[in-house]
């Protein structure tokens, strides 16, 4: 038994720290590291001190709905404030009606065993909560359709951005029709403040399924639909970053399409369009590695503005480093990082679309110095 | 053999099958139950199928549970979790919710109105029969499937499967084709067994018992076979729809050839949104028999309630693309559905009331199946108004796909219905087996469940405010999902504790349990008339009554109901 036990706590204590354990990103854990599922079921019913200490976050970064820091999304949560207040006041009312009669109607100790008076009904009273609610109901539909109005039917300012926001599994396709931009995964919007009125407004469409653009802080979601061609639009009032994610499942890797909406000043926001502008760079130094990119079947999926390149399955590389992350938000954009993602795509995205190349690490190591040249 | 049925005939049936019963092997028990249109018998077949798909949803609910419980879990692979969320709500509303509901259907519906058996017995057995088939089918795809993930998978494209996700194109191999398959043969079961208990009520009731005289429990289950028969044909028609795409190459819903993706979203919600009252009128019926007889009071406002029924019943055929709010709809469109869906809380909200008048000035009894219709009020006005907040489109465009819904969802699945199933297998298990349910057992089974239930189910609305979506088998530390979906787990662990109790009351309690009577709970309505449990034939002679609650009239001849009603 002692024995017995020694052994359960040694394997607990040894599942943690392989599973949690130091501050390596999460992503990083190795396929082995995944295996010892037996080890994690013990990890979970007891749990640890990771799990119970207060978990750290950038509370600027919880993509919370009552944390608006757009037009529309302000007009949302004021709307949620007043549903949740009158459905407060309800639930307060009715459920301590319930409370109430569940307490005074319960049968008392020594009671006589007789029935209680019979009462089938009472019509006035029933016309009443009949009533009430219509009425309320006639508020809250009003209040609604007035929110839905302001938002779904606002004008499209002159001045706005417009972006096209395409849908793939599992990854985020901008492209900038009036600028001649295309990108992924990371939206750059300008921010409008004071009298400048600034909104982007989105077309969203799908290449492949439904797929859904959710970007708490910054508005509602709007589903990308195959074959529809729907719009949304947001107004930024802060700058930053926003999180967001896909909403809608579209296959395995659902978890894995996360959105990143960086709101710029307008003046971080020309420079960031200037370079997005630009070609690629062409760094001779790194020939070689450009040389595997356009010799392997990279060129299929990804384009890189000014080379051969111009596949439209993947997302454009033409200014890859300008990104923070890497497969739709899923790795943190790092030399490292992109290496690994090459090697093997499956290890960080099981069910991803892109393959693993097989290249030569003599290869693979050009083709990242190449890449990350693509400032 | 000649002569054995010679003497069965002088000497009368009785004594040579008591004889005969003595001679039977588990076989014949077997056969017995396999081959039986005895609407009882299916009754009880429909619960333990139904309660047999909950406990194996409800493993792959704590498995769902586990993965999410950290941020960045490797517990499950993607495939994998995909499989566990499309299997578990397919699982629960067509293998769990509709047999629980027609098994209680089945069983009481006869015995309330004074009938022998269902109008179409045969019917009955093939409807069974169906629907069980339609479950294996589903199952068999663990073994036979192939879905996105490869051999041997289960289907991965959600319970409600949106297009072009489950084209050619995008689901490979047949886990699709196992789903489709296996809801459209258990679809034919329920229409089947719908029309059967429509026509059972229509025609079959004793006398005296017009329409204004049948219990509600019997009400309820007309309107709801009702609404199975108009909903269930659009699902029906999808499937067939959806077949022809992935066998014949047709084009309705496969988008790459010029198909609609939201043709198949209007019409899988045309009958999804009815499909919810469908199972959750049921459980109104339990709450309407079950809260009178333990506040010892007639229900308050019975035409109210029928009323309120059929208004909920049209009502909810109007609502269903609240659920599609976000799939840029006209703004009028969208204010459409705004207005139908809210007008639902009117109905919904008579229903309170007359339950809450029906316990006011009563002398309430706190048995298990009281104690379960109770916390379900408590849940139904709960989820009414997180309904409201819902149905209200700019906040729904938040909310829509999140953890939110979830929550919202789970209330009505859980809350409701599963609270009302407990509460009618605490409240007629006495009848159908002659034994009570041990009540301590039964109130261990309340309190966890229901603190199961509000740490996982409370606690699941706030990822949801906080922009986690539905269906994701991780999610990223720093977001302040983590401690959230933790507490939802252990809440998890928590109900499957109170469900092992349950199962564990049932299997005793059928050996030792306290022997009921034919009437334990001086209820009111006939099925407590006969013995417990009840002869093959109901009822020795077809019983006569005057009003809706004929033994409530026995009980008190001095004062009976039909003097007032």
């Amino acid at each position: 038994m002692p024995h017995a036990l020694r052994k359960l706590v040694f394997l607990t204590c040894w599942a943690v720290k392989r599973c949690f354990a130091g501050d390596a990103p999460l992503y990083l854990i190795s396929p082995a590291r995944k295996k010892h599922i037996t080890g994690k079921i013990v990890l979970l019913i007891l749990a640890q001190q990771r799990i119970f200490a207060v978990e750290k976050f950038d509370s600027t970064l919880v993509p919370s709905i009552f944390a608006p820091e757009s037009v529309p999304a302000h007009s949302i949560s004021h709307l949620a404030g007043f549903v949740l207040a009158i459905t407060g006041i309800i639930f307060v009312v009715v459920g301590g009606l319930l409370a109430y009669a569940v307490v005074r109607f319960r049968r008392r100790t020594g009671d006589d065993g007789t029935e209680p008076a019979q009462i089938y009904g009472s019509g006035p009273v029933e016309a009443a909560w009949t009533i009430v609610p219509i009425l309320i109901v006639v508020v809250l539909a009003l209040t609604t359709a007035r929110v839905v109005h302001e938002i779904q039917d606002a004008r499209q300012p002159s001045g706005a951005l417009e972006v096209q926001v395409i849908g793939h599994q599992w990854w985020w396709e901008y492209r900038y029709p009036k600028l001649g931009i295309v990108t992924a995964n990371e939206l750059h919007v300008p921010v409008s403040q004071g009298d400048t009125h600034r909104p982007t407004f989105l077309d969203l469409r799908s290449a492949d399924v439904v797929h859904s653009f959710w970007v708490p802080r910054l508005a509602g979601k709007t589903d990308l639909i195959p074959n529809k061609i729907n719009s949304m639009w947001i107004e930024p009032e802060r700058t930053g970053l926003f999180l967001g994610q896909c909403a809608k499942y579209c296959g395995t890797q659902h978890a894995k399409m996360l959105l990143r909406v960086s709101v710029d000043t307008p003046e971080d926001f020309d420079r960031w369009v200037k370079a997005e502008e630009q070609n690629a760079e062409k760094d001779p130094t790194v020939a070689a590695g450009r040389l595997v990119f356009e010799q392997t079947a990279c060129i299929n999926c990804h384009a890189i503005k000014g080379t051969v390149a111009n596949g439209r399955f993947g997302p454009d590389l033409t200014h890859l480093m300008s990104r923070d992350t890497l497969a739709s938000g899923v790795l943190s954009n790092s030399p490292e990082n992109l290496r690994a993602w090459i090697k093997s795509p499956e290890q960080f995205k099981p069910g991803v679309l892109m393959p693993a190349m097989n290249l030569k690490d003599a290869d693979l190591d050009q083709l990242v110095s190449y890449l990350t040249t693509l400032k | 053999m000649n002569g054995t049925a010679n003497t069965s005939e002088l000497s009368g049936a009785m004594p040579s099958r008591s004889i005969l019963a003595s001679d039977k092997n588990v076989l014949d028990h077997i056969h017995a139950w396999l081959v039986t249109v005895d609407h009882k018998k299916l009754g009880l077949m429909y619960l333990i199928y139904g309660l047999f798909f909950f406990v194996v949803a409800g493993i792959e609910a704590a498995l769902i549970r586990i993965q999410l419980a950290v941020p960045n879990n490797h517990f499950l692979t993607p495939q994998v979790f995909n499989q566990l969320f499309t299997m578990h709500g397919t699982t629960m509303v067509f293998l769990v919710g509709m047999p629980l509901i027609f098994g209680f259907g089945n069983y009481l519906v006869p015995l309330m109105i004074g009938a022998r058996d269902l109008a179409f017995p045969r019917l009955n057995a093939f409807g069974f029969w169906l629907s069980a088939f339609g479950g294996l089918l589903l199952y068999f795809s663990f073994i036979g499937g192939e879905g996105m993930a490869g051999a041997g998978s289960a289907p991965d494209v959600g319970w409600f499967a949106y297009a072009p996700l489950t084209a050619k194109a995008f689901s490979k191999g047949h886990s699709t084709d196992y789903w489709i398959l296996g809801i459209l043969v258990g679809g034919f079961g329920s229409v089947a067994t719908a029309a059967n208990l429509i026509a059972t009520i229509l025609s079959l009731r004793c006398r005296g018992m017009t329409l204004t005289k049948m219990p509600l429990l019997v009400w309820l289950n007309l309107i709801m076979c009702g609404m199975v028969l108009v909903t269930i044909t659009p699902l029906t028609a999808a499937q067939i729809m959806l077949l022809l795409d992935r066998f014949v190459g047709s084009h309705f819903f496969d988008t790459q050839a010029g198909g609609s993706a939201t043709l198949w979203m209007h019409f899988f919600w045309i009958f999804g949104h009815p499909e919810v009252y469908i199972l959750v009128i049921p459980a109104f019926a339990i709450a309407s028999e079950v809260i009178p007889v333990f506040s010892r009071k007639a229900i308050f406002g019975y035409p109210a309630m029928v009323g309120a029924t059929i208004a909920i019943a049209f009502v909810s055929m109007t609502v269903w693309a609240h659920h599609m709010f976000t799939i840029g709809m006209t703004s009028t469109g969208n204010t459409f559905f705004v207005i139908s869906t809210m007008t639902v809380s009117v109905p919904t909200g008579i229903k309170i009331f007359n339950w809450l008048g029906t316990m006011w000035g009563g002398k309430i009894r706190f048995e298990t199946p009281m104690l379960f219709s109770i916390a379900f009020v408590f849940h139904l006005l709960f989820m009414g108004l997180t309904g409201i907040m819902l149905s209200a489109a700019p906040f729904n465009w938040q909310l829509n796909a999140s953890y939110f819904v979830v929550a919202h969802f789970h209330y009505v699945l859980v809350g409701a219905i599963v609270f009302m199933i407990f509460a009618g297998v605490y409240y007629w298990f006495p009848k159908a087996t002659g034994r009570l349910l041990n009540p301590r057992l039964g109130k261990w089974h309340f309190w966890l469940f229901l603190i199961g239930f509000h740490m996982t189910f409370d606690t699941m609305h706030i990822p949801g405010v906080l922009g986690m979506p539905r269906r994701i088998y991780t999610y990223e530390a720093g977001r302040g999902w983590g401690i959230l979906n933790l507490i939802c787990t252990l809440g998890a662990a928590v109900q499957a504790v109170a469900v092992l109790i349950f199962v564990w009351n049932i299997l005793i309690s059928l050996r030792k349990g306290q022997r009921a009577g034919a009437d334990p709970w001086d209820a009111w309505t006939l099925e407590w008339s006969t013995s417990s449990p009840p002869p093959e034939y109901n009822f020795a002679e077809i019983p006569t009554v005057k009003s809706r609650r004929p033994l409530w009239d026995i009980k008190h001849p001095t004062d009976p109901d039909w003097k007032y009603e």
